[in-house]
């Protein structure tokens, strides 16, 4: 057998120009999308004041409870699973927190960490049943998502005889909890604390996936999970570490709903669990796994901010906002599809 | 199906080593309900070896590997590891034992970088305390040197694995395996999706890993290829052990007499002539 020694240069070998590197970022076509969207409304725009730091405090407002949620199920949808209890996750935890508050006396912080206790349980269980029973987290997600629907009806009408849940306000603790939670800052602008949660959110999720050992596995058991596996990477921790951190998620914009609302609808939060996947799949998520980013899932859920109170300001009817948002998923997946194969560098 | 041509048997290797095997097999059985995958398995893998195991389609090399691997726990009969009974209960546990698996197709993750590829599950980390961190840098340096020293220029270790070729894909699974120090590589057909020049290149690597000191097991449909590198060859078939050689005492005919089921293969050259197909 004769010893091969490869040339010093190879004639096969292009380097990789810079436009390809651009292109293999995921959430290249959600910046452009964002930017186009920014524009659209500056000049669409009745107000003057989408373009402004009031509009921005607005339309960041409401992108930030989407972005909380969005970001961890962008982690997910890369590790090649979906969680769509996690919008009626939101309604559940406020609600546990508001009833443990209101009808069983607990002062609020307790509840709070309660709260986010119960909500890692439903993402464990998520988790668990998922892997234990290798159905698609689609349907295990989804019965969830029914199961908790009920509940958060029931159980509130049981205890409560109606269908919120009120007086929160007067509990002990909830005033500084408020201040964490529910209030806001930059007077006279009042931007939201939830901005704060949602960018210190995807900034870890950012670091997490891209700089740690973590991340790499996300992306692996996302983009194969039976190589992912035989190289020992934990499968099973890595997918239900994700859920819970979903579910937490979902717990913490109930949390921030619960503080800032001083009470609690049974029905909140129902239909978000789209609003969130909407957001991941614009920010470059590929529905099949192993690929996306956190900040992509930020970009699309500011994308979704910018929708809401943009046709607001735009003098728009409100209730296109929803075809607007339909069209923009697609128009993201066709542009995603088309990068994601470029940056494969074609051959497949 | 015609009767196996009693093949002599030769003198089985030495058991009175002074150091234990690196991997072995004693009388191992896996059956999956009522289908028996394999049955009676005895083996013995030593370092600085390269111990081949040949078989056909179905003859049971996969539940083999996934055995030595960790991914199966056999039924019947022990694994031992440098001659200590072990049970793994993941192929995690079997990778901290030393043992790596370059599973064919299965090696490395398409969309992921070629550099995050190698070091997956064995991410370098930098850091101080409980935070750490991914070290990119050295990861990606790695990543390079030993892909050139198998002959393998990346362009750039970011791109996707997905664009490599398959023998590329392969020595990165490979170089990846001797780079974290294993004890026993266990290659699952690394030539067959392969063409004749890159298979030489792998095989040249599989030759610099058992001089590295490392126990390769190699696995093949090929006895070509098996006896190039070879030192110990066992051959399955249907579930069963039915040669065991050593370098010295075969020779590349025997080989693939004794792998095709010699009289089998006779048989159907025979037939071939008759079709007047074959001059």
């Amino acid at each position: 057998m004769s010893v091969t020694t490869p040339a010093p240069t190879d004639e096969r070998i292009a380097t990789t120009s810079g436009l390809t590197r651009l292109l293999r970022r995921p959430e290249l076509g959600a910046l452009m999308g964002a930017v186009v969207v920014y524009a659209m409304f500056s000049v669409a725009d009745t107000t003057g004041k989408f373009a402004t730091i009031v509009g921005t405090a607005r339309w960041t407002d409401s992108a930030s409870t989407v972005g909380i949620v969005a970001v961890p199920v962008a982690l997910l949808m890369i590790a090649g699973e979906f969680d769509l209890s996690s919008g009626v996750m939101v309604g559940t935890s406020g609600l546990f927190c508001g009833l443990l508050t209101t009808e069983y006396g607990v002062p609020m912080w307790p509840a709070i960490l309660l709260t986010f206790a119960f909500a890692a349980c439903i993402g464990l269980v998520n988790g668990w049943l998922v892997m234990l029973t290798g159905l698609p987290s689609f349907i295990v997600t989804l019965a969830m998502f029914f199961s908790l629907r009920g509940i958060n009806l029931g159980v509130t009408k049981t205890l409560t005889d109606t269908v919120r849940v009120a007086g929160v306000d007067k509990v002990d603790g909830f005033d500084s909890a408020a201040k964490v939670f529910g209030s806001t800052f930059w007077h006279p602008y009042d931007y939201r604390i939830a901005v704060v949660w949602w960018i210190a959110v995807t900034l870890l999720a950012t670091t997490i996936l891209t700089k740690t050992r973590f991340g790499n596995w996300i992306y692996a058991v996302g983009g194969d999970k039976l190589a992912a596996r035989n190289t020992g990477v934990p499968v099973w921790r890595t997918k239900i570490t994700l859920f819970v951190a979903t579910s937490m998620a979902a717990a913490l914009v109930g949390i921030i709903d619960l503080t800032r609302l001083r009470s609690m609808q049974a029905g909140q939060g129902i239909g978000d669990e789209f609003t969130f996947i909407i957001a991941a799949v614009v920010g470059g998520c590929l529905l099949t796994g192993g690929f996306g980013s956190a900040i992509g899932a930020s970009i699309g859920a500011s994308i979704i901010g910018m929708a809401f109170i943009g046709i607001a300001y735009a003098g728009w009817n409100t209730d296109w906002t929803w075809l607007f948002l339909g069209v923009i998923l697609f128009a993201a997946v066709l542009v995603n599809t088309f990068i994601s194969k470029r940056a494969a560098g074609a051959r497949r | 199906m015609t009767a196996i041509e009693p093949v002599p048997e030769l003198t089985p290797p030495a058991e009175s080593d002074s150091q234990p095997a690196a991997l072995q097999l004693k009388s191992v059985a896996k059956s999956f309900g009522s289908v028996i995958a394999l049955h009676d398995i005895t083996l013995r893998v030593d370092a600085g070896m390269v111990t081949c195991v040949l078989g056909d389609n179905g003859a049971g090399k996969s539940t083999l590997i996934k055995i030595l691997s960790g991914v199966h726990r056999p039924t019947e009969g022990e694994l031992l590891v440098h001659g200590e009974p072990t049970r793994f209960s993941s192929p995690r546990e079997a990778q901290n034992a030393g043992i790596a698996t370059v599973f064919q197709d299965l090696a490395t993750v398409p969309l992921m970088s070629v550099w995050r590829n190698f070091f997956l599950g064995n991410e370098p980390l930098r850091g101080v305390g409980p935070v750490k961190f991914l070290d990119a840098k050295k990861a990606k340096r790695i990543c390079r040197e030993e892909l050139l020293a198998m002959g393998i220029d990346i362009r750039d270790a970011e791109q996707p694995a997905g664009t490599l070729s398959g023998g590329e894909r392969q020595a990165v699974a490979i170089a990846r395996a001797v780079h974290f120090g294993a004890k026993v590589l266990i290659l699952d057909e690394p030539t067959s999706a392969l063409g004749v020049k890159q298979s030489g290149v792998v095989l040249k690597y599989v030759l610099q890993a058992r001089d590295r000191g490392v126990a390769v097991v190699f696995i093949t449909h090929n006895p070509h290829h098996a006896h190039l590198v070879g030192d110990r060859f066992y051959l399955l078939n249907r579930g069963q052990m039915t040669h065991e050689f050593e370098r010295r005492t075969v020779t590349r005919e025997e080989l693939v007499r004794a792998m095709a089921g010699g009289a089998e293969l006779e048989a159907l050259a025979h037939e071939l002539e008759d079709t007047g197909l074959r001059p």
